[in-house]
């Protein structure tokens, strides 16, 4: 076929194992609780719902450029990417044999909404125990980083547990936020937010605002080797160690952006504020030009 | 959700675990195991459309005539898609194995 | 003045009259128009309302829903879509009492319901040529409401890049001396180019807001599936290829889209370029960029202009028709006709098909009409000049027997079940019901089976040129129609030896293996490429944008 097809691997169109094979080294993947395990939702069943032989989570180790590493990747097309008990279980055991193994580093795909509201309880404890475990990784000297770039974004709990991590690659095509837009336009009313909007969700969600905003540690173009660029970008930089006058910096530059930015809309507002050249272009900009913009920005 | 089984007659296909598609709105995903007997394909459909069995048996049919697939279980969790996605799922998960061999 | 032989001139005169103290000059304030369509229109007027399925004359068709049904009522409505409820309006008000359309799309449903109330008379159902002829035959409007994008101080006026039906409404009505009454956006001391010299018409006025445009053929590439790749890859390789197709139309469903975006992939790989779709009589779609930009297309004719592409348009006037002043012209009537006459090819979508090839868009419940397609969709008997692939076509029918003419490619692409497990194909259309529900004279169909040439669906081709009898044609169509009953009831003899005499082409026969048919052949995978391709020149409608 043609070299044009070759080159254009998106990663907001993969499923989750193509997403890891093409993040990993070629051949790697050994895949742990694999489909023909067929752990499946006992939720969804009694609810007479289609299940998925994986419940919509692979996780597995691999290597990255030789390093061993652990890596799982959510499923946003089923479900939406929802944490049920099983999925849950399964990101949460990848991160216990972090702790217990200390692989390089533990990358996870996110593309997912957030708890599966099926599974109820089931599933919000399931997130709970993510969380946590996720830190014990961290505590442990694991680091973890997460990949945002589905069509699904990072929302509820996803979002909590994509911002515990060490660092985050970003699309444009990638969301990441608390309440969806949907859930604040049902709790708040269609003025607070828009959900049909598309353009104003992606101002105040997307990749791009989030990079700007120091939220995404990079931002990489929608392709399965940039995000494997960018993963093997963060694993050279190492894991920063987090210590109370970091969290404090960090405690003191939140209140500091709350405050300047308080009167800013959604993203276009806050790069007129920050005096960006073209604010209004920026959107159409691809990952490297945007990224040379705001590196810019930042060092001045 | 409609479930049930099928046995069909098929060439002994390399015996391969596999796994193609997903489980969304208008897709579906096949996990392939291997069986028993070489000269038999076993397939368990479960499926969210009510009432297409004899829809299902059709392409089913077609597919393991068309490529060996004896000596396989197929495992399919259906979200309602069409014949021509499921034909395009069987044909994609059975070349592959064809290839691997 | 008085005599008998010129009485049109002389309304035309006493019409203006009548109304000469509502308007200054040629411009009517917008809070009087209403006064002056009661005072211009009279009783039983046949009406011409613009409003295809793009531009809409849309604040003329609100005030005319408006006026009083005691002042106008029983008015003949003459007009190529009922788009707005205001259309519709104009009917259930008492207002107008008869109507001769093309396309109903958006209302469609209440149509149905007023037929069925008998409020409505409907003349009859037109493809849009068959509408604007009857303009000039026994259909001539007595007054037309047409949108403009804006007017001078004399009454001139400019279209802007959707120029669409506009010339053919205002030549029938102007050279019979009827009223042609435009809105316009906005007056201007000078007119970027006159479209409509101020002679041809009479009165405008500034409409409050912009009148409705609709993006209509904006198809977002990210809604594009594999299996539409694949019949994308049959149809270019089965059909474009073979046929050396140079000159065609293509229709505004995603199974076109996805061809228009492998142009410049999987066309591109196979060497394509400069053999196949040079000429096109087609709306600038935004899928089409890519291929535009790859140096696929000479040129393309349009019937309007598709919001969003104007500067894309102006951009690249070696490829698109555009005025002195540098914007897109656009032309329904005179499009129409190429794609009637000047195109080798049609290639669209459906609802239904029968075993004979007819097919229909229409369902139950809804009366939709037509609009272009059965002009685009059809072998035009009155064609005389000859190109390969007309040749070819044409042969292919005529068997061994003496070639006297050629043949249009007709293609109808369709996956064999629409979503919820419709299936594309049946043994009755459901325009035979819809005939009988509603008393027409004819079934509804889009494009009648001996027009059809060829039908793709995710099976294979069916070439109906090369059946030489019905029985065959029903096992080509059955032979492509899959896991439907229809395609479950084929002769699979037969159906075989059909495919022996490539009759039917399976995806193998062609050379296309079905695991390439991914979405990676796009060319663009969403809106936003589309912009990109376009060097930022094509500015999309809000609605598909994430940025």
């Amino acid at each position: 076929m043609s070299a044009h097809a070759i080159t254009r691997r998106s990663w907001f169109e993969a499923d989750a194992r193509t997403r890891i094979h093409g993040l990993v080294d070629a051949g790697s993947f050994s895949e742990l609780c694999g489909p023909h395990e067929r752990l499946t939702s006992p939720h969804l069943a009694v609810l007479d719902l289609p299940v998925a032989f994986d419940d919509g989570v692979v996780v597995g180790e691999a290597t990255l450029d030789g390093e061993r590493i652990l890596v799982g990747a959510q499923q946003g097309e089923f479900n939406g990417g929802s944490v049920g008990e099983i999925h849950g279980a399964k990101l949460r055991g990848l991160l216990d044999r972090a702790r217990d193994t200390r692989p390089a580093a533990v990358l996870l795909a996110i593309d997912s909404g957030g708890v599966r509201l099926h599974e109820a309880n089931a599933g919000l404890i399931a997130i709970s125990e993510l969380m946590r475990a996720l830190l014990g990784a961290r505590a442990a000297g694991v680091p973890v980083y997460g990949l945002i770039g589905g069509s699904c974004g990072a929302f509820g709990g996803m979002g909590i547990v994509a911002r515990l991590c060490d660092g985050l690659i970003m699309s444009e095509e990638g969301r990441l936020g608390l309440s969806g837009p949907e859930v604040i336009e049902t709790v708040k009313g269609v003025d607070e937010f828009d959900s049909k909007d598309r353009a104003l969700v992606w101002r105040i969600t997307g990749g791009k605002i989030r990079r700007t905003l120091g939220e995404a540690t990079l931002l990489v173009d929608d392709d399965l080797g940039a995000f494997r660029g960018g993963a093997k970008a963060l694993l050279a930089r190492g894991a920063p160690l987090r210590g109370l006058a970091a969290l404090d910096a960090d405690q003191a530059a939140l209140a500091a952006r709350a405050q300047r930015h308080a009167d800013a809309r959604d993203g276009l507002d806050i790069w007129r504020a920050l005096g960006l050249p073209d604010a209004e272009r920026l959107a159409m900009l691809d990952a490297d030009a945007f990224n040379r913009i705001i590196d810019r920005a930042e060092t001045a | 959700m409609e479930t049930f089984t099928l046995d069909l007659p098929s060439t002994p296909a390399n015996g391969a675990r596999a796994l193609c598609g997903v489980v969304s709105s208008g897709n579906l995903e096949i996990l392939v195991d291997t069986g028993h007997a070489p000269d038999r394909c076993r397939i368990d459909v479960s499926t969210s459309a009510q009432g297409f069995r004899d829809t299902w048996e059709a392409v089913l049919a077609d597919a393991v005539a068309r490529h060996p697939a004896g000596g396989l279980v197929l495992s399919i969790n259906d979200a309602g898609a069409t014949p021509a996605v499921v034909s395009l799922r069987l044909d994609q998960v059975l070349e592959s194995l064809e290839q691997a061999s | 003045m008085n005599a008998p032989w010129n009485r049109r001139a002389a309304r035309h005169a006493q019409r203006l009259a009548r109304v000469a103290h509502l308007a200054a000059g040629r411009e009517i304030a917008a809070g009087k128009l209403i006064d002056v369509l009661e005072a211009v229109i009279e009783p039983g007027d046949r009406v011409c309302l613009e409003g295809n399925n793009q531009k809409q004359a849309d604040f003329l068709a609100e005030s005319l829903a408006e006026c009083s049904p005691e002042r106008l009522h029983d008015l003949h409505m003459v007009q190529s879509v009922l788009a707005l409820p205001s259309h519709i309006d104009v009917f259930e008000r008492g207002i107008a009492s008869r109507l001769d359309f093309s396309f109903a799309g958006p209302q469609a449903t209440r149509l149905a319901k007023l037929v069925q109330a008998r409020r409505i008379d409907i003349g009859a159902i037109h493809t849009y040529l068959e509408l604007f002829g009857r303009y000039f035959v026994d259909l001539t409007p007595d007054v037309c409401l047409i949108a403009a994008q804006a007017a001078d101080a004399d009454g001139n006026l400019y279209l802007g890049p959707n120029t669409e039906d506009t010339p053919a409404i205002v030549e029938a009505t102007a050279f019979s001396h009827g009223i042609v009454i435009a809105q316009v956006n906005e007056r201007v001391e000078r007119l970027p180019r006159v479209d409509i010299p101020a002679d041809w018409s009479d009165l405008f006025v500034v409409a409050p807001r912009p009148n409705h445009i609709e993006p209509l053929f904006t198809r977002d590439p990210a809604l594009i599936t594999d299996i539409q790749v694949l019949m994308a890859m049959m149809a270019i390789k089965g059909i474009y290829a073979e046929y050396g197709v140079q000159r065609l139309n293509h229709g505004i469903g995603f199974d076109t889209a996805a061809i228009e975006l492998l142009l410049p992939t999987y066309a591109e790989s196979l060497g394509l370029r400069g053999r196949i779709c040079k000429h096109w009589a087609l709306n600038p779609h935004p899928t089409l960029i890519p291929a535009i930009e790859a140096g696929f297309v000479e040129s393309v004719h349009s019937f309007g202009s598709e919001v969003g592409m104007e500067n894309y348009v102006a951009a690249r006037s070696d490829v698109f028709f555009t005025g002195r002043d540098g914007s897109m012209r656009s032309n329904r009537a005179f499009c129409q006709t190429a794609g009637l006459y000047a195109c080798d090819m049609f290639i669209g979508s459906t609802l239904q098909i029968d075993l004979a090839g007819n097919s229909s868009t229409a369902t139950l419940g809804r009366i939709a009409g037509f609009g272009g397609a059965p002009n685009m969709g059809s072998d035009a008997r009155g064609r005389r000049h000859a190109s390969p692939a007309w040749l070819r076509a044409g042969r292919e029918r005529a068997g061994d027997g003496p070639l006297t003419h050629g043949r249009k490619l007709v293609v109808q692409t369709v996956e064999t079940f629409r979503e919820h497990m419709a299936p594309a194909f049946v043994e009755q259309l459901d325009a035979w019901q819809l005939m009988e529900d509603m008393g027409m004279e004819l079934p509804p169909i889009m494009i009648h089976g001996d027009d059809v040439s060829h039908i793709v669906t995710e099976e294979g081709i069916a070439n109906l040129l090369l059946c030489r009898s019905a029985a065959e044609r029903e096992q080509a169509i059955r032979g492509v129609a899959g896991y439907t009953p229809v395609g479950r009831a084929r002769d699979a003899r037969m159906v075989e030896n059909l495919r022996d005499r490539g009759v039917i082409r399976r995806p193998d026969d062609i050379g296309i293996n079905t695991r390439d048919a991914t979405r990676d052949l796009l060319a663009a995978r969403n809106i936003k490429d589309l912009v990109r391709a376009s060097g930022g020149l094509y500015d999309p409608p809000r609605r598909f944008r994430n940025w």
